[in-house]
């Protein structure tokens, strides 16, 4: 397998995730539960997503800088599995919510019309449309150096928007999810006990190294198919 | 291909194998180990797919270089 030890590390990471994260102890809070392991999950796909993005528009910076087309794959495909990771945190942020935030005494509709109208999911919603429509945009124009260049340009701007969406908005306005005062999604230092930091930590980085993995594949893919049409 | 077929027997045996000698601990705690082999189960069948994704696109690599 091409450079193989961080792939590894990875797996590992997560097989550790997987079983500590199902077994280790965890504050006994109300509501919560035993759903508060969901932290090593949901939570950890959102980090998987900005890391994933950070990445993609470091290659758009490298490709504007040196206009060699493995950046814009590379940014082109880490954005993509960033995508991934944001849908994934979404579903699984609504399973969650419909189990803790939702009152069961009310009907469905009615509690699901508040949770909507959350700003934290408003915003994640918005940043991930802001990268669907990067993804549009790419497609819709046929000139490859063209293509590389604006999609370039676009998810320096998509990464910008990012910042008000999902780190700044849900600090100013009231919402359900955890981390009010302090981090828009978590306090990592108040919010959670250390024996969960044991386990968070590591699930960070072995799902951001999965992310990583899924998108070099799909980058040499690419690669690959390239150097077929060329030649 | 064998050590594949090799793999699948492997997992398709597993619980048999596993209920005579875990049978109190596969049961205990509400049961919870069953839902973290569910989980190692969906993980490994992920990591073999990008893993065997990844060999077969190495070769290609290898053979365009030959080209």
């Amino acid at each position: 397998m091409y450079r193989s030890w961080w792939k590894i590390t990875g797996i590992l990471l997560l097989i550790y995730t997987f079983t500590a994260g199902l077994l280790g102890s965890v504050p006994k809070l109300p509501l919560l539960q035993e759903t508060i392991r969901n932290l090593y999950f949901h939570v950890c796909m959102w980090f998987g997503m900005m890391i994933l993005f950070t990445v993609s528009v470091v290659q758009a910076i490298l490709y504007l800088r040196k206009m060699d087309r493995k950046h814009d794959l590379a940014s082109r495909h880490y954005a993509g599995t960033g995508i991934l990771f944001g849908l994934l945190g979404y579903s699984t942020g609504s399973i969650w919510a419909a189990y803790t935030w939702a009152d069961p005494n009310v009907p469905f509709a009615e509690s699901f019309s508040t949770i909507a109208r959350d700003p934290k999911l408003i915003g994640a919603a918005i940043s991930l449309l802001v990268y669907f429509a990067y993804l549009v945009l790419r497609d819709s124009i046929a000139d490859i150096d063209r293509r590389a260049r604006i999609s370039a340009v676009y998810n320096i701007f998509a990464y910008v928007i990012l910042f008000p969406a999902i780190w700044i908005l849900p600090r100013v306005l009231e919402s359900l999810h955890p981390g009010q005062d302090g981090n828009p999604a978590l306090d990592v230092k108040n919010d959670i006990s250390p024996s969960m930091r044991m386990v968070f930590y590591p699930a960070v980085i072995g799902w951001t190294l999965l992310g990583v993995w899924i998108s070099t594949i799909r980058i040499r893919i690419e690669l690959l198919n390239e150097q077929k049409r060329t030649t | 291909m064998k050590w594949f077929f090799c793999l699948i027997a492997f997992f398709c045996f597993f619980p048999a194998s596993a209920a005579v000698t875990m049978a109190e601990q596969m049961r205990s705690d509400g049961r919870i180990y069953v839902v973290i082999a569910v989980m190692l189960t969906i993980l490994f069948g992920i990591v073999l797919y990008l893993y065997r994704m990844d060999r077969k696109l190495s070769r290609l690599e290898k053979l365009d270089q030959k080209n």
